[in-house]
């Protein structure tokens, strides 16, 4: 008999305030099967134990045992609010294994359905973070505009959140002219719309309170962490795969890496909100020198492998999500290792829950934009 | 004193009336207003616009189980809903909709209503200990711990009101703002008094015996069915209390041109209610902590400021 492994509730220090609470996996503050066992003394944590693995599937096994193109549409069942960008990773590796040529009118077409896809993953987190918070209208806000974007990608990939749209040396279809004015039109309204969240939330005086000097990461813990992604650079850390090991042509638009020096929830609040004004810039950059031609190259029915490894990084919306393909040839790898950006990101909450209010706990498990299927993988 | 029994039952059926009522329209409304400040309509299919949706979702609510959990104490369980909701029907008692609409007339009417008010918060410390659930306890014990923090301010806001009038009856206090409401001679105690009045009555952005993403349902984590909805007509009911008292103290009660006096009450205290509802559907949540600071720092200070230059210029 396989028996789950049931974590020790024994408590480091018993007094009389002390009691072990546990945090999930059914709780509306984790956003999914995340489960948390806190130490607490009142109202404070004396100690955080994130129990894993509710949601674990065995993704790179799974991997081993499935031709490259089957596995197309199942990594990005790991980050659901970042399908594209899982489905980038893949296809990237393999064309890099492969030597597929990707047609430039796909990239560019990539590009702009991936930084869609991270404006609605960064929207969702704007919203949930807020209901972390106990802000209940921000959060419909958010999926009013979400669900636009959500529309916009339905009418290209077929499917509203995990998506499959990439195939292995360029896309499935091309997008008409149509399609690149409605994206262009979502962002002139949505451009108008930003503001609003400002005007909302971000002068709001009770959520400066919350999230100010909440949760800090400092530099070196971020970095010895494994941190990325916003939470990354918001502690002052400028790093960005996609400005600093540009793939997909990202090297070609002209964009800013969002940086705050604060490492506080504020700061993560402040690189997220700043990230979705550059991936509308990208965007609008992407449509405006979009090349004529076709968008998939010519590939092999029968995808055989050649011998050899291959690692491919890509920046989520959560972070850096590495691919790492080991190939001995033939349709199937020998080996697949993801590298999670949430899972390592996850990480460091324990140490930052440390003596922290459970309020604030929550606030800074919200800040960092946790998608739990990809941590569990 | 001359009450006969009959009058005694009126009052009581028609104070049952008026809670039932409340809580219908206000569940009604708070929906509403969640609704069309977050871009979306809010129950539209029960009756024209969703009105009877409160009802539908009473009767399913009735119908619903009421389980205990296995290891709750059953009798402070059953109780906390009851002891929560009981002391509405006296609190209601002493407060005046019109000159002549009033169910009594009580000399110490205030003191009633601010003493009843507590009770609330024995329902919520009974619920939260009697669930047996640490979620429930924490809401529990942090409803009893913001009591201090809220009720001197709000009482120093009440004492400066009755300093100015030199009565505790409501009626007297309400026919005192005849020509002048108080809000005009105290604007800042008003809002010291609606932010305390928030905090009673457990509302967003003060939330925290509820607290959802923090303790899953807080106090009534546990609850489910009938008493379930016996804290919320208390919530509800407590509001209308918290807002017909604001009427009374600062918006001249049922006094205003043209409309009869119960008219205006009524407008009066449910604009009051839409303004709690306008904060609960805006604000994020306030820490515990910053809530305690904020009202031992800030609005006691304020009230008791606003109190001495009140009697200064009154001795004067």
């Amino acid at each position: 008999m396989n028996r789950p492994i049931q974590p020790t509730y024994t408590l480091d220090k018993v007094g009389e305030e002390n009691f072990a609470l546990n945090l999930g996996p059914q709780h509306p503050g984790t956003h999914g099967v995340l489960r948390v066992i806190l130490h607490m003394d009142g109202e404070y944590i004396l100690k955080a134990d994130p129990v894993l693995g509710y949601g674990h599937r065995m993704q790179e096994k799974i991997a081993e045992n499935m031709t490259y193109p089957q596995t197309l549409p199942y990594v990005s069942r790991m980050d659901y609010l970042g399908a594209l960008s899982y489905n980038l990773a893949w296809v990237l590796a393999v064309e890099k294994l492969c030597q597929f040529e990707v047609p430039e009118r796909a990239e560019v077409i990539r590009v702009i359905a991936t930084e869609l896809n991270r404006i609605s993953s960064h929207l969702l987190w704007w919203g949930a973070f807020l209901l972390d918070l106990g802000g209940f209208t921000p959060f419909l806000q958010a999926l009013t505009d979400r669900e636009r974007i959500l529309d916009i990608l339905e009418e290209i990939t077929g499917s509203r959140l995990t998506y499959c749209y990439f195939r292995f040396g360029g896309l499935p279809s091309d997008v008409d002219e149509e399609w690149l004015t409605r994206v262009l039109d979502f962002i002139k309204e949505f451009r108008t719309r930003l503001p609003r969240y400002h005007d909302l939330v971000t002068g709001n005086v009770i959520f400066h309170h919350r999230s100010k000097d909440v949760g800090v990461i400092l530099p070196f813990d971020a970095a010895g962490y494994g941190l990325s992604g916003p939470i990354l650079r918001g502690s002052g850390i400028d790093f960005d795969v996609r400005k600093h090991e540009p793939y997909s042509g990202y090297d070609r638009y002209d964009f800013e890496v969002p940086v705050d020096q604060n490492g506080d929830c504020l700061g993560r609040y402040n690189v997220r909100m700043a990230e979705i004004e550059q991936s509308l810039r990208i965007i609008e950059q992407a449509i405006g020198s979009i090349p004529e031609g076709p968008v998939r190259s010519k590939v092999p029915k029968l995808i055989k492998a050649p011998e050899g490894e291959v690692a491919v990084a890509v920046e989520t919306p959560r972070g850096q999500l590495v691919i790492y393909i080991v190939s001995e040839g033939g349709k199937k790898p020998y080996r697949v290792k993801y590298r999670v950006p949430s899972f390592a990101n996850l990480s460091i909450f324990a140490k930052m829950a440390r003596g922290q209010l459970l309020a604030d706990a929550l606030a800074i498990l919200g800040s960092l934009d946790m998608v739990i299927p990809e941590v569990d993988r | 004193m001359n009450i006969s029994l009959l009058s005694v039952f009126g009052y009581l059926v028609g104070i049952a009336a008026l809670v039932g009522l409340n809580a219908v329209i206000l569940v009604w409304l708070e929906r509403k207003v969640a609704g069309h400040m977050q871009f979306r309509l809010g129950p539209m299919e029960v009756g024209p616009h969703g009105i009877l949706q409160t009802l539908a979702d009473g009767i399913k609510l009735v119908s619903k189980q009421l389980v205990i959990p296995d290891e709750a104490d059953k009798p402070l369980f059953l109780l906390a809903p009851i002891v929560s909701l009981v002391p509405i029907f006296a609190a209601m008692v002493p407060l005046p909709f019109s000159e002549t609409v009033q169910a009594w007339e009580l000399n110490i009417g205030l003191l009633l209503i601010i003493a009843l008010g507590l009770l609330n918060t024995l329902g919520i410390l009974l619920a939260g200990w009697g669930s047996n659930n640490k979620y429930a306890l924490l809401g529990g014990a942090r409803a009893v711990a913001q009591i201090l923090a809220y009720k001197i301010p709000l009482l120093i806001c009440v004492m400066t009101i009755i300093m100015m009038t030199g009565s505790f009856s409501l009626r007297d206090i309400a026919i005192a703002q005849k020509d002048t409401w108080n809000v005009l001679y105290q604007p800042i105690l008003f809002i010291v008094y609606i932010i305390t009045v928030t905090l009673e009555t457990n509302r967003s952005p003060f939330d925290f015996s509820e607290a959802e993403s923090e303790l899953v349902a807080g106090f009534h984590t546990e609850y489910s069915g009938m008493g379930f909805s016996l804290f919320f007509l208390a919530e509800y009911s407590y509001m209308f209390i918290a807002a017909g008292l604001a009427t009374v103290l600062f918006l001249g009660g049922w006094h205003g041109p043209w409309l009869p006096g119960v008219a205006w009450t009524l407008i009066k205290i449910y604009s009051i209610i839409f303004l709690m509802m306008w904060f609960r559907w805006t604000f994020p949540r306030v820490r515990i902590d910053q809530m305690l600071s904020f009202g031992w720092k800030i609005l006691l200070p304020l009230s008791l400021i606003n109190f001495i230059i009140t009697a200064g210029v009154l001795a004067l």
